[in-house]
């Protein structure tokens, strides 16, 4: 099942033509990747996805991004809807300095859910899909702040999490992390996938090749190749993408 | 055994002794902080040496809680002063800050860039300027004002507290607006992103996110801007009115500061000493007042980092 469609998606930033034209059907419940040498546009094309370049000065965007089949883009979509339905994290842990039920909680409070017991069960729901719940469950009130980088990136996904999102869009999520805390991170993912629809830029090929079930490969704006992981790594059709994954450039 | 060690440089110090330039370094940086320590001591020792004794003499109720202030038969109840204080001082902050936070945020994320930096660049001027320019200000806009509201209510026209609280607001305003935009500047842009990504409005981002993350600076820029109007003197004197009364809004008032100021010049004897009197309760009365505040402070950001 396809979740997401872009079709012919063109971005300018002023001159800068940072996409060209990329086709890409992302698949429901699936990890997909994206690799590509930095400045390639991944993350472009990620924030595209949910809008979030939008306030760029000078941006132009053609093409079409259809989530579910709606084109959001279209001048009757409500922005805060889209990007409940598509949530985002970032590359760096970045929780606000509240307490973590408060980081969890943050998302509900903005959409208006007041009931003090809903926002308790969501919370902890949330914290437990981020497989972080074990060791926060007894400091709810403290500062996220004080916790470790790894858990501060878990803390995000649970934010993440709690309005209850469709699909995940992560931007190198583990690039600021130490190994073991990338651990944690990569197998929270394979468990996300089941719920959710997750698409990770990753500038970590390993990191790719483990954990997601198709991977595009970005160059210099353009999508080159797009296909299951497996086949990308093994048998890459395109010659760039093979210089890629075998380290020849980027 | 061959592993004899072969030291080319040591890691040992050759004398017992620091290096002389930091011990130095560490005594004056020690002299400057008890020079600060003991002058803060000295001043409140001073303070209370000198306003005790009129207060023992008048009684501190009679002077306190005494309603009358009429130096030539020995009246001296400051009630008046005190409550005139309080009040214009509190209804200035009660204007000043949300008025401030409004234009805080307007300069920092709504405003075009140009426009913020022009209009930055006007209030920090505007915050250096001296008060008395403020009294004059005052005296030519704001009291010919409130003589319309008092003639309309058929009240003699005078200097008012009113005209003493908006003078005090558009004084303190520039101190809060620019240490409130300096501080929500320093917020990560992160957050804001973040905020957004959960589905937010620009403003619910602001108001949730960026002002939270920021409430420590402007708590501390309110802090300076109240300080600023408790210990104002020239400006409030030159639009208030000054008559020691009971405090009303259209009618003149007298100010802890302005009590002092006003009959320092001829005092003499008991008098006098009930003026230094003044000085402490206004001393005390300041105390009591950063307290409050850097308390609200502390105890609203324990959940987050400093
Ligand atoms: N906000 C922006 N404004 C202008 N140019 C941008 C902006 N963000 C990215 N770019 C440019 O777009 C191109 C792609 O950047 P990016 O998507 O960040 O690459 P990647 O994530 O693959 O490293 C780069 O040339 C970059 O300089
Ligand atoms: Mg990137």
């Amino acid at each position: 099942m396809t979740k997401i469609i872009t079709e012919n998606l063109h971005l300018h930033y002023g001159e800068n033509h940072a996409l060209r034209g990329i086709d890409l059907n992302i698949h429901a419940n699936k990890i997909t990747a994206l690799i590509g040498p930095s400045g390639c546009g991944k993350s472009t094309f990620l924030k595209t996805l949910n809008r979030m370049n939008d306030s760029v000065p000078n941006i132009k965007i053609t093409g079409k991004v259809l989530l579910d089949g709606e084109d959001i883009y279209d001048s009757t979509v409500d922005v805060t809807k889209l990007r409940k339905k598509a949530g985002m994290v970032f590359q760096s842990p970045n929780p606000f300095p509240m307490s973590i039920y408060d980081n969890v909680a943050y998302g509900l409070r903005i959409h208006g859910i007041k009931k003090r017991v809903l926002i308790d069960e969501i919370v902890e729901r949330s914290l437990q899909g981020a497989a972080i719940w074990d060791e926060v469950k007894d400091r709810l009130r403290t500062p996220a702040l004080a916790l470790s980088g790894g858990q501060q990136q878990r803390l995000c996904i649970a934010r993440t999490l709690a309005v209850s999102p469709e699909a995940i869009l992560m931007d190198e999520p583990t690039s600021a992390l130490d190994p073991i805390s990338t651990m944690k991170i990569e197998e929270l993912m394979s468990e996300l996938a089941k719920k959710y629809t997750v698409v990770i830029v990753t500038h970590n090929m390993q990191q790719a090749a483990r954990i997601s079930d198709y991977t595009a490969f970005f160059l210099l704006g353009e999508m080159i190749e797009y296909d299951k992981t497996n086949n990308i790594f093994a048998a890459p059709k395109d010659q760039r993408t093979e210089n890629y994954i075998t380290g020849r450039f980027g | 055994m061959e592993n004899s060690i072969t030291r080319t440089s040591s890691i040992t110090r050759k004398r017992k002794l620091k290096k002389p330039v930091e011990t130095i370094m560490n005594v004056i940086f020690l002299i400057c902080g008890l020079a600060a320590v003991v002058s803060v001591i000295l001043i409140s020792l001073y303070m209370v040496f000198s306003g005790a004794p009129a207060i023992a003499k008048i009684g501190p109720l009679k002077f306190l809680a005494g309603q009358i202030w009429n130096p030539e038969v020995n009246d001296f109840g400051i009630l008046p002063l005190i409550l005139s204080s309080v009040t214009a001082t509190g209804l200035a902050i009660l204007i000043a800050v949300p008025a401030a936070l409004c234009a805080a945020i307007f300069l920092t994320h709504i405003a075009k860039k140009r426009v913020a930096t022009v209009l930055l660049f006007l209030v920090e001027l505007l915050a250096g300027i001296p008060s008395v320019v403020y009294g004059l200000l005052g005296a030519i806009l704001i009291v010919p004002l409130v003589f319309k509201a008092q003639t309309a209510l058929g009240m003699p026209m005078s200097g008012s507290l009113l005209s003493a609280s908006i003078v005090l607001v558009i004084m303190i305003l520039p101190t809060i607006i620019s240490v409130s935009v300096a501080s929500i500047n320093t917020v990560p842009k992160q957050y804001n992103d973040v905020s957004l990504a959960l589905g937010s409005s620009k403003m619910q981002s602001i108001m949730r996110a960026i002002i939270p993350a920021a409430k420590s600076g402007i708590v501390s820029g309110i802090v300076l801007g109240v300080g600023r109007a408790i210990g104002e003197t020239m400006a409030v004197m030159m639009v208030a009115g000054n008559a020691p009364i009971m405090p009303e809004l259209l009618k003149p008032a007298r100010l802890l500061t302005v009590g002092i100021s006003m009959e320092w010049a001829y005092s003499s004897g008991l008098h006098r000493d009930a003026l230094y009197g003044i000085g402490l309760v206004l001393f005390v009365f300041i105390m009591i007042i950063n307290i409050l505040l850097s308390s609200i402070l502390k105890k609203g950001n324990n959940t987050g980092n400093k």
